[in-house]
């Protein structure tokens, strides 16, 4: 609770790069190392390191509501939803694909080229950020974050709701195991 | 100098967005393509909330976390399609006794 608050309120200051360097340097080593290895269990290990250096950076940029909802539906719903994936559709769990080099080779040099034409493109825009914005005194974004729900953004939370319902249904009807 | 503004948030999502979409193309098991989605969508994630905190819009307090809110539905979406996919790769995995999507070349219905 006063990690949350220190969020919201509290200018980190010079601390600030440093964490956002060390929060980068973890997001993008895990990241590139779910591309490297070649064992399904590892790479879900790598994309949970992902997974909460997002979770830190949402942290770092003041949305701690939604650092805990990656937290605890990502880190804690998605992921442990995969593993038991690769649990039940492996017999071994090191089963390993053989990729061809030229296969990578292409799919390296396809990302790069996409990777270089973004931060080219970033580089030419004006991206136009008028700063960090300070709330006010009073302002309580799990509150507001609440009623956006339930008023601007009603129509889509109510189709998200019947989306969820019709995920589970489905999920469990194709995942039943056949009488045969 | 030192100062993180939102390039710096931009930047780090277009890397993990590269990494997502090279191991969308590079992996032979139907979980780690998976594996790459989710990547591909925490990276728009990042762009979403880097932009609400950084070029937030009007005056009105709704509209101070509008970028967080479409967040949210990234990660309801994305929850909701690793569970649908799973449901299809077990599927997949009981009539072909593999997961390799270079086997998953036809169809009955």
């Amino acid at each position: 609770m006063y990690l949350l608050l220190a969020a919201q309120s509290i200018d980190l200051g010079p601390v600030q790069p440093l964490l956002f360097y060390g929060l980068a340097l973890l997001l993008a080593i895990s990241a590139w190392s779910v591309v490297l290895s070649d064992n399904i269990v590892r790479m879900a290990v790598f994309l949970l390191l992902a997974l909460g250096a997002v979770a830190g950076l949402y942290f770092m940029l003041a949305a701690e509501f939604l650092a805990a909802v990656q937290l605890i539906v990502y880190a804690g719903g998605t992921l442990i939803l995969i593993v038991f994936g690769v649990m039940l559709t492996s017999k071994n769990p090191f089963l390993q694909f053989r990729v061809k080099l030229w296969e990578r080779m292409v799919a390296l040099a396809l990302a790069l080229t996409i990777c270089g034409f973004l931060i080219f493109a970033l580089v030419k825009t004006p991206l136009g950020g008028n700063g960090p914005l300070a709330p006010e005194a009073g302002y309580e974004q799990v509150q507001e974050i609440g009623k956006s729900l339930l008023s601007t953004y009603l129509v889509p939370f109510e189709v998200a709701a019947v989306l969820l319902l019709v995920v589970m249904i489905g999920a469990a009807y194709m995942a039943r195991r056949r009488a045969q | 100098m030192f100062e993180i503004g939102i390039m710096h948030f931009v930047v780090l999502s277009v890397v993990v967005f590269a990494a997502g979409i090279c191991t969308l193309l590079t992996k032979r098991n139907a979980i780690g393509i998976l594996i790459g989605i989710e990547l591909i969508m925490n990276a728009a994630g990042i762009n979403f909330v880097a932009y609400n905190r950084y070029v937030w819009g009007g005056g009105e307090a709704g509209s101070l976390i509008d970028g967080q809110i479409f967040t949210i539905f990234i990660i309801v979406l994305a929850a909701a399609e690793a569970a649908i996919a799973l449901a299809i790769f077990l599927n997949f995995y009981n009539t072909f006794s593999s997961i390799d999507v270079e086997r998953a070349d036809e169809m009955k219905g």
